[in-house]
């Protein structure tokens, strides 16, 4: 397989950081793939950009950070200014319509979503809003079942919460399915 | 699908689980990035196995706490990041010198002072080393990757029991902070040293520091059925103060040589691609991984080239550094630091001229890019 290169970038508190753990644990515990994750942590996490790496293969992966991300996902306009310029030429570009105002130099695959939105339209709770990103980005990119993903929020999260958590992995598939990769 | 023993966890968890399946049953410390996962995580596990977690008011309350509940029977452990294992080095010396099994681990970060806390740094190697005053041997390890973690976890523990001695673990900030995947081993399938008791009956006379024939030195928990005086001084085989210079000696020879004599049985190292390897990379703890994934790129291109990645950094294993460079044209060390591990790869091999340094020293992880740049200013292809 192609080994896939994530970065996911926003602010702190939008779960950006909780998103990329729960993709890589549903990888190495449920799809039996190879998975590293790692977060940038320190000065940019204190109200700046805040960065979460993680790499899928089916091999070993030695070097744990990704430079240049064959998909991005930025959640706010700073980390697009910051994170754009990094990505691989072809690469996916997700962005929340919401906080972010695109413009057309990145040679990426940008797809504008309407993630906050959708989340508090039909649910109305900003605390799935990560969740609902994730299943967006399980839609545009084959790598991890969304069933996988319920399995790990499942161990991770109190029982009255998974409904809406699988509400909005669905939303965000259905957000994320025009533009799935063929 | 899901093996039950696989886990994403950080590093910090890994050396944390480790530490339990080794034995540990007493923890104290002060939570400091980048090892306050360790800490966190024990503060749970411990209580619920019968074990004992202490947050301490500081480091050096810490490592005193450890060397006392080693003293009295217990598997223990502290951990700390640079600043913090500055105030540990007097304890530790004394560790060192009344013989007291004990696990230290220092997540590194960037130094020196309160340095560069969030960041990674590999620059407490020779702190380490001669942190503490005094003539000494001493044990530190590391690791690059979760599962190595791990067993190198288990074999501290092991080790501080059977030379009866401080282990350094020296992880950094990268290698605790990433998770990746870890296959907890199955109970029994990695073998654990236990505490050597005396079997010196009650009301017989218990000589604490007389060694049996093998060299080891049995315990007796103290506090328990024998009366015996533990110090920081020289001291006979009571364990009691004495400046007699035959005394100081042997002491001496016996604390360098039980270590140093043992070189071979401490020195864990993997080989990567080094049979018919030109160049050599030597790194070890997370910027090994940038020196592997280099090494694969470059063997896929028809490069000979290879990586020796180190995990006992003390004792350094310079004999086996000497073999595999002997040789090789061209070996760079691959660090975090101005060349600490180096130093030591350079007064090992033969020819020093032919040792050179890639290195980052800016609080981020070296890169692939970072040393395939510094490799071609080495072969004077220029950048």
């Amino acid at each position: 397989m192609e080994r896939i290169r994530m970065v996911f970038s926003g602010s702190g508190g939008q779960g950006v950081i909780t998103a990329s753990i729960i993709i890589a644990e549903a990888a190495v515990l449920y799809e039996n793939l190879v998975a590293v994750q790692s977060q940038s942590y320190g000065a940019e996490a204190r109200g700046g950009a805040t960065k979460a790496d993680v790499i899928i293969s089916d091999s070993e992966i030695n070097f744990p950070k990704v430079n240049h991300p064959n998909l991005l996902v930025c959640l706010t306009q700073e980390a697009y200014t910051q994170f754009s310029p990094t990505i691989r030429p072809g690469g996916f570009l997700i962005t929340d319509t919401r906080y972010v105002k695109t413009h057309n130099r990145v040679a990426a695959r940008q797809r504008e979503l309407p993630i906050y939105q959708t989340v508090m339209d039909n649910i109305g709770k900003p605390v799935v809003y990560n969740i609902c990103m994730l299943g967006a980005v399980i839609s545009i990119i084959d790598i991890v079942r969304p069933e996988s993903v319920m399995k790990v929020l499942e161990a991770r999260i109190p029982a009255n919460l998974i409904d809406i958590n699988k509400k909005a992995l669905e939303l965000g598939r259905k957000l994320g399915e025009p533009f799935k990769e063929l | 699908m899901n093996e039950k023993n696989i886990k994403f966890v950080q590093g910090n968890e890994a050396c944390a689980e480790a530490a339990l399946y080794a034995g540990l049953n007493f923890f104290a410390g002060y939570p400091i990035t980048p090892s306050t996962e360790i800490a966190e995580l024990l503060s749970v596990r411990l209580p619920q196995t019968g074990g004992k977690f202490i947050q301490m008011e500081d480091e050096i309350a810490s490592i005193c706490a450890i060397i006392g509940a080693s003293l009295t029977g217990n598997k223990v452990m502290t951990a700390t990041s640079g600043p913090g294992f500055s105030l540990m080095q007097e304890a530790l010396g004394y560790a060192v010198m009344a013989e007291i099994p004990c696990v230290i681990v220092n997540v590194q970060r960037g130094g020196p002072s309160t340095g560069n806390p969030t960041h990674v740094s590999q620059g407490d190697v020779n702190q380490a080393r001669w942190g503490t005053h005094g003539e000494h041997s001493i044990i530190a390890l590391t690791a690059s990757n979760h599962q190595d973690i791990f067993s190198t976890t288990v074999d501290a523990f092991n080790m501080a029991e059977t030379y009866r001695t401080p282990v350094i673990l020296l992880f950094d900030e990268t290698i605790a902070h990433m998770r990746e995947s870890l296959a907890v081993p199955e109970k029994g399938a990695l073998d654990i040293v236990d505490r050597l008791k005396t079997s010196v009956k009650k009301g017989v006379d218990f000589h604490p520091y007389l060694p049996r024939e093998d060299g080891r030195l049995p315990m007796s928990d103290f506090g328990g059925i024998h009366r015996y005086n533990v110090t920081g001084l020289f001291h006979d085989m009571w364990g009691f103060p004495s400046s007699d210079p035959k005394i100081v000696h042997g002491l001496l020879r016996h604390l360098v040589d039980k270590i140093e004599n043992n070189v071979y049985n401490i020195a864990r190292y993997k080989e990567y691609f080094i049979d018919d390897a030109r160049t050599v990379f030597i790194s070890y703890g997370s910027s090994a991984r940038s020196a592997l994934h280099v090494v694969k790129n470059r063997r896929a291109r028809g490069e000979r080239i290879g990586l020796l990645e180190l995990q006992t950094l003390w004792p350094f294993p310079a004999a086996v550094v000497r073999k595999i460079c002997a040789e090789v044209q061209c070996v760079i060390v691959v660090e975090m630091n101005m060349g600490q591990v180096l130093q030591q790869v350079k007064m090992a091999v033969d020819d020093p001229g032919k040792v050179f340094l890639a290195n980052r020293i800016d609080g981020m992880l070296i890169t692939p890019t970072d040393i395939r740049n510094i490799m071609r200013v080495i072969q004077g292809k220029g950048v």
